[in-house]
């Protein structure tokens, strides 16, 4: 009972996470902001439901002698859960570079320098072809 | 109201949420926009498919269907990104860090 409880807490928590990242992938302004909102949102909200099933599982262990299967399952459950942990932030980082270097530049507030643009030194997206 | 009638709610939530993402698919302002969409729909589509094992009751099978589809999302969005990477430098200059050699 109280696994069950804890599992759906997780797995509500993890639906509005994915909410603030379905809000934020459509209203905020520019390519680098809405990919903050994708990227993050989309991973813990995916962390937490798959976590809630898990746990879920978990419940219908009673002898481990006899229940193994379910414990396969679980640990399924959990290298997906690992695997998004580690994959989802690197396609993030790679499809930002891939936007920076695509010239997309970021809304910046004016009066306000980007200074990101002296840090790391881009091509400029109107330069002249060698 | 067993746990099965609460996995079909989530995975019907799971579905309107994935509404907005499609609009973003649709008019994106760019090709990367599209990508990055593409890669929330694909990693919530893994999610997605333990849902349906809960409620079908078989999880054994679909969880190794949700963790193939998470590595195929995963290696997609890389390509992508990697191929649109190499398309920035063909169209204009070498970046500074790979100019060395």
């Amino acid at each position: 009972m109280i696994l069950t409880i804890l599992s759906i807490v997780l797995i509500l928590s993890g639906l509005v996470f994915f909410l603030g990242a379905a809000v934020g992938l459509m209203r905020f302004p520019d390519f680098y902001s809405r990919m903050h909102a994708a990227g993050k949102g989309d991973t813990l909200s995916t962390l937490l439901v798959i976590s809630g099933f898990a746990l879920y599982q978990l419940r219908d262990i009673h002898d481990l002698s006899h229940d193994w299967p379910v414990l396969l399952v679980v640990l399924k459950l959990l290298a997906i859960v690992v695997f998004i942990y580690l994959t989802s932030p690197t396609s993030t980082s790679a499809l930002a570079d891939a936007g920076w270097e695509d010239g997309i530049d970021p809304v910046i507030e004016p009066g306000r320098e980007n200074h990101l643009e002296d840090d790391c030194h881009r091509t400029p997206p109107s330069s002249p072809q060698p | 109201m067993t746990f099965e009638h609460f996995a079909i709610g989530v995975g019907i939530t799971l579905l309107l949420l994935m509404i907005p993402a499609m609009l973003r698919i649709v008019n994106g302002p760019t090709a990367l926009d599209r990508i990055v969409a593409v890669n929330v729909i694909g990693t919530k589509t893994a999610v997605l498919l333990v849902v349906i094992g809960v409620v079908f009751k078989q999880v054994g099978m679909f969880v190794d269907f949700a963790l193939a589809y998470a590595l195929l999302n995963f290696t997609g969005s890389i390509a992508a990104a990697r191929y649109l990477h190499r398309a920035a430098q063909r169209g204009g200059d070498a970046p500074s860090g790979e100019e060395a050699d």
